[in-house]
């Protein structure tokens, strides 16, 4: 267990590496350099600008340089705030989106573990039927038009009831939270209800339900400590990945309801090609997935004692 | 010991057609064909699939609109809009006296059209001076009296309002002040039908009707017919949703052809080869399965894309190859080293097949099944990601329509036109589905060891 864990987390960090080599190689291919703005610089100020944030130096110089100040978890400063440090907007921002994701992906769990395991038990008859439907349509609605929608419904909503318990965009309370993560978590949702439901049918008879039926034990306990541990197994292994989904898909979720997390930071960066800020956020962000991914891993090695580790 | 006779064995009489099938024998094809068939759902999506086809490829030949033509007088027009404009004089200055309020209230000096509105009303005791306000929204209790036009002394009672007026319907509201400036809860309010008018000029400039042509005031024109409406910017949105379906299938189908005809190279030989080659292939495809999709896919769009004045489809089709190969290449070398060890692939070699035959007889034919099928689901992904990016400004370049740009512009006046949102959206929407229950439908058909499942 152990030594798999190490041999995991040394993968994580050249995975890592790999992400920041390729971040790093890539923004230096953008035409032009960060020093090219609007405003026309003198040769001279140029000169001084590019040796005081070291760009006159080869560029495998600067590599170097780039990798270790992020082995010392330096991301740099923002080229367009100044004084601003990336480290400082990531801290600021991150904890907004990882609430959300967080949130997000509690809903998405809990829901999609329930709904699965309702329509295999309610396998080809009504609540199946209605559900599945749901599911399909929660799968083929593009996020962002949900978000629109969801935007939209609860406009509609404060002014049929007159009150405003639910803001409409904007974060601070709990009330804020609410919507945008159910909006964030449906598609996750849907696609684990999806397998849920199928990981569930194949558990419904098995050998070891029908053994536990004719010995008495009620539907209940049969449903709880047989059926949902035994399918709920292969949920957790998409677990990882998903969160991946849910926390880059948290952009589109954020723009709309003017949530100020990294996500839409990170595409305000983009627009403004913030170089320094695009590079920490995504080797941030890349950082963030692989390990999470991993910790999602050895999470279930401790759950299912059938998975060896190695 | 009883002895046989030899006489009681009688061979028995050859009987033709024991062996005989019970049914005709079937291809792996020709058996999934019949499967899919079978699959009501699949089959209507493979319908709607042509039927979207169709409308791309066929549709613009039918309905020859530049996606890019602005029609200025029918901006965001909903579906079934009224198209009617009547002929009416050219403008003429109002001063409002010679119309002398009638009755009590706030009422119409003259029919109301887009050339202007023109209101009179009777003088209210008291009132120092008068506020004009108008709103696309009923007024209701709450005094939502929308825009304020303008305020006129006390002895004016008349105000002509020539502000972009719409041919819709408009609640006016005038509201008297006090001696301070302030609002009084005294107020009036008139519903207006405002008619759609042209002038002569207009009328010919727009092409209505000819110079030399004479048409009496009053006859009814016809705008351009836009079936679905117009956007923000008056571009018809059939042209738009057409064109826009081109750049998103365009994409839908491209990317993941591509991609899966890398992978599948990829992931065949590294199956083949094995060993070392494989380890470090295989470890090479894990480290671009980790970069974070959407930031790398944005990365991409920065680092391709910086020309101005690019459609930007090229630079998404390029990102979307450079990191979607992996998961495809994962597949066909597990499906490669799978079928390796196959029982029917051991009697193959010992009855002397040749490497050549055990690929294009077992080997391609088998993984082909997989491959399709994760090129149907993949089809709605690279249409996601289109829209998606389209969607944050990543993508296609304005003039050119995406489903996800359109759905963009759209959010921005969802709330009073939602048919600019909702149009796009249902595309975007119907064609995932179609291709979610198509690949369902297909993996079914396809894959022996799906079937009998739910």
């Amino acid at each position: 267990m152990l030594q798999y864990t190490v041999k995991r987390l040394i993968l994580g960090i050249i995975t890592v590496w790999f992400i920041a080599t390729a971040t790093f190689f890539g923004m230096h291919a953008v035409p032009g350099d960060p020093l090219t703005t609007d405003k026309a610089l003198s040769p001279t100020i140029r000169k001084n600008l590019e040796e005081k944030y070291g760009l006159d130096k080869p560029l495998v110089t600067q590599y170097g340089i780039y990798l270790a100040n992020l082995a010392r978890g330096d991301f740099g400063i923002s080229f367009t705030q100044e004084n601003r440090e990336v480290n400082d907007i990531i801290a600021e921002h991150f904890p907004v989106s990882a609430t959300l994701g967080i949130l997000a992906v509690i809903f998405a769990a809990v829901g999609g573990v329930l709904w699965g395991a309702l329509t295999a038990l309610y396998r080809n008859r009504l609540p199946d039927t209605i559900i599945m439907f749901l599911v399909i349509l929660g799968i083929s609605v593009p996020s962002f038009v949900v978000a629109a929608l969801g935007q939209l419904s609860l406009v509609n909503l404060n002014q049929i009831t007159g009150t405003s318990i639910l803001p409409v965009g904007g974060w601070g309370t709990v009330w804020h939270m609410i919507v945008p993560s159910l909006v964030l978590g449906l598609s996750t949702m849907a696609y684990l209800t999806r397998l849920m439901r199928s990981s569930m049918l194949e558990i419904v008879n098995a050998d070891f339900v029908r053994t536990a039926k004719a010995k008495g034990v009620p539907a209940t306990q049969i449903f709880s400590r047989h059926q949902l541990r035994n399918a709920i197994l292969p949920v957790i292994t998409v677990l990882g990945p998903q969160i991946a989904i849910i926390t880059t898909g948290g952009f589109v979720v954020e723009i709309i309801f003017a949530i100020p997390g990294l996500g839409r930071y990170f595409v305000q960066a983009v627009q403004q090609l913030d170089y320094t800020v695009i590079m920490g956020t995504t080797v941030f962000y890349g950082a963030f997935l692989v390990f999470m991914v991993i910790l999602v891993d050895l999470i279930y090695g401790l759950i299912d004692p059938r998975v060896r580790l190695e | 010991m009883t002895t046989l006779d030899k006489d009681a064995f009688q061979p028995l009489e050859q009987t033709q057609g024991v062996h005989k099938l019970s049914r005709p024998s079937l291809s792996y094809w020709q058996d999934a064909w019949q499967r899919l068939r079978a699959n009501r759902r699949a089959i209507l999506s493979l319908y709607i699939i042509v039927g979207l086809l169709l409308f791309t490829f066929l549709g613009p030949l039918f309905w020859d609109v530049d996606p890019a033509l602005q029609d200025v007088d029918q901006i965001s027009q909903p579906p079934g809009a009224d198209r009617s404009a009547y002929l009416v004089e050219d403008y003429l200055p109002w001063q409002g006296q010679a119309q002398p309020a009638r009755g009590s209230g706030l009422t119409l000096a003259e029919p109301a059209t887009t050339q202007a509105v023109r209101l009179v009303w009777a003088a209210q005791p008291g009132a120092a001076e008068y506020r004009v306000y108008r709103n696309i929204y009923p007024i209701g209790p709450e005094r939502a009296f929308g825009l304020p036009l303008f305020e006129t002394p006390a002895q004016q009672t008349f105000f002509e309002d020539r502000l972009d007026l719409k041919p819709r319907q408009y609640f006016y509201s005038v509201v008297v002040l006090d001696n301070r400036g302030q609002e009084t809860d005294r107020w009036l309010s008139l519903t207006v039908d405002v008619k759609r008018v042209v002038t002569r000029s207009e009328a010919i400039e727009r092409g209505l009707m000819d110079a030399a042509e004479e048409v009496p005031l009053g006859t009814e024109f016809k705008f351009a017919l836009h079936p679905l409406g117009t956007d923000y910017l008056g571009r018809d949105m059939l042209a738009r949703l057409m064109h826009g379906a081109r750049i998103s299938l365009f994409i839908g189908f491209f990317a993941p052809l591509l991609y899966i005809l890398i992978g599948v190279i990829y992931g065949s030989t590294a199956g083949f080869v094995g060993g070392m080659t494989d380890q470090a292939m295989m470890r090479f495809a894990d480290f671009v399965v980790a970069l974070p999709f959407l930031l790398f896919m944005i990365l991409f769009k920065v680092i391709f894309s910086i020309s101005p004045g690019e459609s930007g489809i090229l630079p998404m089709l390029v990102a979307m190859i450079i990191l979607l190969w992996p998961a495809t290449a994962r597949l066909v070398r597990g499906q490669i080293l799978q079928i390796r060890e196959e029982g029917y692939i051991s009697a193959a070699q010992l009855l002397g097949a040749k490497t050549n035959y055990l690929v294009m007889r077992h080997m391609i034919p088998n993984t082909m099944g997989v491959i399709l099928v994760t090129i149907t689901f993949a089809v709605p992904g690279a249409i996601f990601t289109e829209a998606f990016l389209s969607f944050i400004g990543m993508g296609v370049a304005p003039p050119t329509p995406s489903w996800g740009s359109m759905c963009n512009e759209g959010r921005k006046t969802m709330l009073t036109t939602p048919h600019e949102l909702i149009f796009p959206a249902l595309f975007i929407s119907v064609t995932v589905l179609a291709f979610n229950l198509l690949g369902d439908g297909l993996r079914d058909a396809l894959d022996a060891r799906m079937r009998n499942r739910d």
